[in-house]
């Protein structure tokens, strides 16, 4: 909502600079989210009359202008502009004039001829051209004939102003019009408010005038006002009202439906004039439409209306959308001599779903959808008249239809002073509530039980007790109420075991090198394809969105990890090659026979690529083994107990030598492999990736696995090495399993300490090197008891792997 | 035998004065104090004395030995010393080679934020609780005062999985369901962090992001409560010179309702680009909540109060490293997440 402050000062005795009042208004609730000066930087541009034209000697599309500047002063002025004629007052920039883009005037010669000024066109002085008249947006802006000449233009065309941008907050309707926002400021100010006068001086119909109003559904139009004018004279509109209007943003158009216009910028009732001559019999009938039914809108477009849409009409069909827009048939034109005005209140809800479902909004929609004053139509359809009546454009004939089925009901509040200083934590009497809200022009009693509040027409937002403690609260100061804490009972904040855990989690990858990524929990279809997941594979079974943004975003994740492919795919297009990532986050399953989907929190972690390097250590390739290391810390700091990796050669979309399901005793926990050849291609990644996606709240239950102190060992331990020639298919983790069986209570350790290739070995074979470590708690193990050990070891896996002791 | 030892003591010391390293030293050592060394020669020489010289004799050779033995202590400190600092001399490195590369990991800036605003509240005595992204309309809307016919449900402004299904567009849902749970009893103090998602998409919107929540009820809490809360939560987010203001603002389910802007972080409310030179920053939603969602959940209003508050974990990140396009939050890109 724009408000011109100077039109404000109509209504209210500003004593406040602009900006004082624009911060009084923002703590208040009316948000000024701008403030414009028109005519800022503007200078020496007076009214000036054009005396004489003449041709340019030297060039066709030039004239010379002669312009008096008032009294003896007179000047010539060379211009291309070609809407220029004699006797046109117009706004000259004199030499040293400043205009708006800070261009300054200097005398010139153009093609030989002097010219000393600029005549300006709207846009030369600030003006945006979208708001002035048709006839003015192309050439020199034309003022009034009778405008005097020599005077400083900028208060003639409103570049005196100062003009806030007010964001109103959905509640605040009433203030999407110049009275609503006076009556704020008079409240604010402590300052009387100016109603405008309306003085109707009414002609008798004549014989074959007639108006009649059916409101056939009242559900949805519960006022219609209608309003004979006649004797209509279509112009321009004064001066005045025009420059109010491009204030508020509204292009002058014609006198009548300028006023329309200025009616709903003051009052904040929406009008139509229709062309009372093209309505058939003067008959208006308010109705939903009829399927199939159509309107030619002003704007030249046919319209489909649908039968939940309420539209004006007469016995011959639509002649309006209510509340979104007027249809052309009926359209005031410059032939129009009789004008029904339309002055009404149609169900917010009704005029919402209208302009969106005809993608249709408009000035008059925006007002209506937020609840315009019930209690108001008639005085805006007269001050309409009065206005059109003052300015000699039309005659109002005593011909109102005020089809109002169930008049408004003035709404009481009860507000109790004690509620007040309870919820605000305030010590104000009722008398100062009662005045803080008679300043906001409530009426106000008071009773045995508290103030009765008595709520107008314009303030729909006010229902409850709450309501007036908002506003009792807004009007004292939001600011001048009390800091304080919460008293009452201690509470202990603490974060859940889940939500420790979590950001462990979080913390442990952060400082093992990977980076936390956050990625949208809607993702493209296509992602499955990519993973080549068959069409009956279950993560395809997803949550759809009804009105994604685009397919980029269709559906609910199911899965995490590729979001990270996507990320390291992104990065390697940036160039950035090597990446160590992870997201902890939720993907969702539909769940049958349930109306919400079951949401699961996921870790997910991806690398591709090497670590960086430096000039003495070598950069270690992040493939399956270095993810797993990282992954077997993370668990072993979890307190994950039983830890186990299942080869997995089936799982869709990973590599079917290089996955393991990772379990924890008979808990599967999730799945850490590297990506299928054919995946890694499709995300476009040069490097192999390896990803890892764990059940978080699988790792939850899992974790945590009660810590107790060990004794330290009193007794020295023994070391031996133990190296084996063993067939490759044998997994690694069976021969250890099997060592630790053979070694029994003493042997404490087995680490893998060298695996080995070599040409002495059949090419199925590989030797593995194992340091095992034995120890007792009550003695010092001898040479012999170790050997016994050791040679039970390798005979075991003699027997069971047919293994070869390698010396 | 005394002008013997004399010299012998001098010899030594000459020699050993000149030795330069260990082996030297112990060379001397044993030619003059070992087994077949001078001083025991001298030593073996003595039966050939007589009774009253003997004593005396001996006696300055003992004198002798340990003086000898003193310098050839000294004397190896001394050498020891100086090997030392040869040593270590030879050892220097050029400390300012970078050091062994380790990788470097962060947190999202989203996430570290996030977890600064629950600290600041836990450590209020709240805590944090969860709830599904995927809600019903009832309490992503209705039980929070948002009729079917309310503006802010529009189409364009939620993504729905079906009429009575969609994204939850804020964590307030969180708010009605712990009411549900936890009424009639009291207080209930939570803070409801979580992503969020509206039908958005522009420079200035995700349609995914990130918000706090916070509600507190209880007997007897009010406006004064909210603002205290605030206050201290925006000092210690935003350093304790952060002043702040309420302004007059709407929401449907908080009345009175408020919107609170901190001074610029930038300019300190001087006036800039990023404030618009206003000099101010809006960064909460917040009120009391509205009675009829106090209601809904379980609560007679007429006994118990309650306030809340919601804000974007973006806005307050943006803010707090200067960041100026909310897109570099859910790119993902390793060189701006690297900086946090
Ligand atoms: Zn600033």
């Amino acid at each position: 909502m724009r408000v011109s402050f100077n039109w404000l000062q109509e209504y209210v005795d500003i004593d406040v600079s602009p900006a004082a009042l624009a911060g009084s208004l923002t703590l208040a609730g009316l948000a000024v989210e701008g403030m414009e000066e028109p005519g800022k930087g503007i200078e020496k541009v007076y009214t000036g009359k054009i005396l004489k034209i003449d041709t340019h000697p030297n060039a066709d599309k030039l004239v010379i202008c002669q312009v008096a500047l008032g009294g003896e002063e007179q000047t010539q002025i060379v211009t291309g502009a070609t809407n220029v004629r004699q006797g046109q007052v117009v706004p000259v920039a004199i030499v040293g004039a400043k205009l708006a883009g800070g261009l300054t005037i200097k005398k010139a010669k153009l093609r030989g001829m002097e010219s000393r000024g600029m005549l300006c066109s709207g846009a030369e002085l600030g003006l945006d051209p979208d708001i002035l008249p048709e006839d003015q947006q192309h050439g020199i802006m034309i003022l009034p004939a009778d405008t005097p000449v020599g005077l400083d233009v900028k208060p003639l065309i409103g570049l005196d102003d100062v003009i806030m941008e007010l964001e109103l907050t959905p509640n605040r309707g009433d203030c999407m019009s110049m009275l609503g926002v006076a009556r704020e400021v008079a409240a604010l100010l402590k300052k009387p408010l100016k109603m405008p006068v309306i003085q109707l001086s009414e002609i008798p119909p004549g014989p074959e005038d007639n108006v009649r109003v059916d409101i056939d559904d009242a559900d949805l139009c519960r006022r219609y006002v209608a309003r004979l004018l006649k004797n209509v004279k279509i112009g321009p509109s004064p001066a005045w009202m025009q420059q109010r209007l491009r204030a508020a943003g509204v292009r002058p158009i014609s006198n009548v439906v300028d006023v329309t216009n200025y009616v709903m910028m003051e009052m904040g009732q929406p009008m139509h004039a229709f062309d009372y001559n093209k309505l058939k019999d003067g008959h208006i009938i308010v109705r939903r439409a009829v399927t199939g039914e159509t309107i030619v809108s002003l704007d030249k477009a046919e319209r489909k209306l649908a039968p939940d849409m309420l539209v004006i009409t007469d016995p011959g069909g639509p002649v309006a959308v209510a509340g979104v827009m007027g249809g052309l048939e009926s359209e005031v034109t410059e032939d129009t001599t009789a004008v029904l005005l339309e002055s009404a209140y149609f169900k917010p809800v009704s005029v919402r779903r209208t302009s969106r479902d005809l993608g249709l909004r408009s000035e008059s929609s925006s007002r209506f959808e937020k609840g315009i004053d019930l209690t108001g139509c008639l005085r805006a359809a007269d001050r309409a008249a009065a206005l059109l009546a003052q300015m000699g454009a039309a005659e109002t004939v005593a011909l109102v239809v005020d089809n109002y089925p169930e008049p408004a009901v003035e709404k009481t509040v009860l507000l109790r002073p004690d509620r007040v200083n309870w919820l605000l934590d305030t010590n104000l009497t009722t008398a100062e509530i009662g005045q803080l809200l008679t300043r906001l022009h409530f009426t106000v009693q008071e009773d045995s039980s508290g103030l009765l509040v008595h709520v107008p027409g314009y303030r729909p937002d006010i229902s409850i007790e709450v309501d007036l403690i908002e506003e009792v609260a807004r009007l004292y100061g939001y600011n001048r109420v009390k800091n304080t804490l919460p008293t009452g009972v201690i509470t202990q904040g603490a974060r859940t075991y889940a939500q420790r855990l979590a950001l462990n989690i979080k913390d442990f990858l952060a400082g093992s090198g990977f980076k936390e990524v956050i990625t949208y929990s809607f993702i493209n279809t296509r992602v499955f394809d990519r993973l080549g997941l068959p069409e009956e594979n279950p993560f395809r079974n997803v949550v759809k969105l009804q009105n994604p943004l685009s397919e980029e975003q269709a559906v609910m994740r199911t899965l995490l990890f590729p979001g990270l492919l996507e990320v390291l795919q992104r990065n390697s297009n940036r160039r950035v090659k090597d990446g160590a990532v992870f997201e902890l986050g939720r993907v969702f399953y539909p769940r049958e026979g349930e109306l919400l989907p079951e949401e699961v929190q996921m870790l997910a972690v991806a690398v591709t690529g090497s670590t960086q390097g430096s000039w003495n250590a070598r950069p270690v390739s992040m493939d399956f083994y270095y993810l797993k290391g990282c992954l077997e810390t993370l668990l072993a700091y979890l307190g994950v107990k039983d830890v186990a990796y299942r080869p997995a050669a089936d799982i869709r979309g990973f590599h079917p030598g290089r996955t393991a399901i990772v379990q924890a005793g008979d808990v599967e926990l999730g799945v850490i492999g590297e990506l299928h050849p054919d995946v890694q291609e499709n995300y476009e990644l040069s490097q192999r990736v390896t990803v890892l996606e764990l059940n978080f709240h699988r790792l939850i239950h899992v974790s945590g696995t009660p810590k107790k102190y060990q004794p330290l060992p009193k007794f020295p331990g023994v070391e031996r090495d133990l190296a084996v020639v063993v067939r490759k298919d044998i997994p690694a983790q069976e021969i250890i399993d099997k060592i630790y069986q053979a070694g029994g209570a003493i042997l404490r350790d087995v680490q893998v300490f060298d695996i080995y290739h070599g040409e002495q070995f059949a090419p199925d074979q590989h030797s593995m090197a194992f340091a095992l470590k034995f120890q007792a708690a009550d003695r010092t193990l001898t040479d012999e008891e170790v050997a016994i050990k050791t040679d039970g070891i390798m005979e075991a896996l003699q027997r069971d792997f047919g293994a070869i002791l390698r010396k | 035998m005394q002008e013997k030892l004399k010299n012998i003591l001098y010899e030594a010391q000459q020699e050993l004065s000149q030795a330069d390293n260990l082996e030297e030293l112990n060379d001397i050592r044993v030619r003059y104090l070992g087994k077949k060394g001078q001083l025991t020669g001298v030593l073996r020489g003595m039966g050939a004395l007589s009774a009253g010289e003997r004593p005396i004799i001996g006696q300055l050779a003992n004198e002798v030995r340990s003086q000898i033995e003193d310098i050839l202590e000294l004397r190896t400190a001394e050498i020891k010393e100086k090997r030392k600092i040869v040593q270590l001399e030879s050892e220097r490195i050029d400390v300012t080679l970078p050091g062994t590369s380790s990788m470097m990991g962060r947190r999202h800036p989203l996430s570290i934020v996030q977890e600064e605003i629950e600290e600041i509240f836990l450590g209020m005595g709240y805590t944090i609780e969860e709830g599904p992204e995927i809600e019903t309309d009832f309490y992503n809307f209705e039980a929070l005062n948002l009729p079917k016919d309310h503006p802010a449900r529009d189409m364009q402004d939620s993504f729905y999985i079906n009429p009575e299904v969609l994204l939850r567009t804020q964590t307030s849902p969180v708010q009605v369901r712990t009411m549900e749970r936890t009424a009639p009893g009291l207080p209930v103090r939570i803070i409801a962090p979580g992503r969020v998602y509206r039908r958005d998409d522009d420079a200035t919107h995700s349609p995914m992001f990130n918000q706090v929540e916070g509600l507190v009820v209880d007997r007897r809490v009010t406006l004064a409560d909210l603002k205290g809360t605030l206050q201290v939560f925006v000092e210690k987010m935003f350093g304790p010179a952060t002043k702040t203001r309420f302004r007059t603002s709407f929401f449907p389910f908080t009345e009175p309702s408020a919107e609170v802007d901190i001074s610029c972080v930038m300019c300190g409310g001087q006036g800039c680009r990023v404030c618009s030179h206003s000099g101010w920053l809006e960064i909460l939603g917040c009120g009391m909540v509205h009675p009829r969602v106090l209601e809904v959940s379980g609560y007679n209003p007429e006994e118990v109060t309650g306030f809340a508050f919601g804000m974007g974990i973006e806005r307050i990140t943006m803010l707090k490293y200067g960041i100026d396009d909310l897109r570099l939050l859910f790119e993902n890109d390793l060189r701006f997440l690297a900086q946090f």
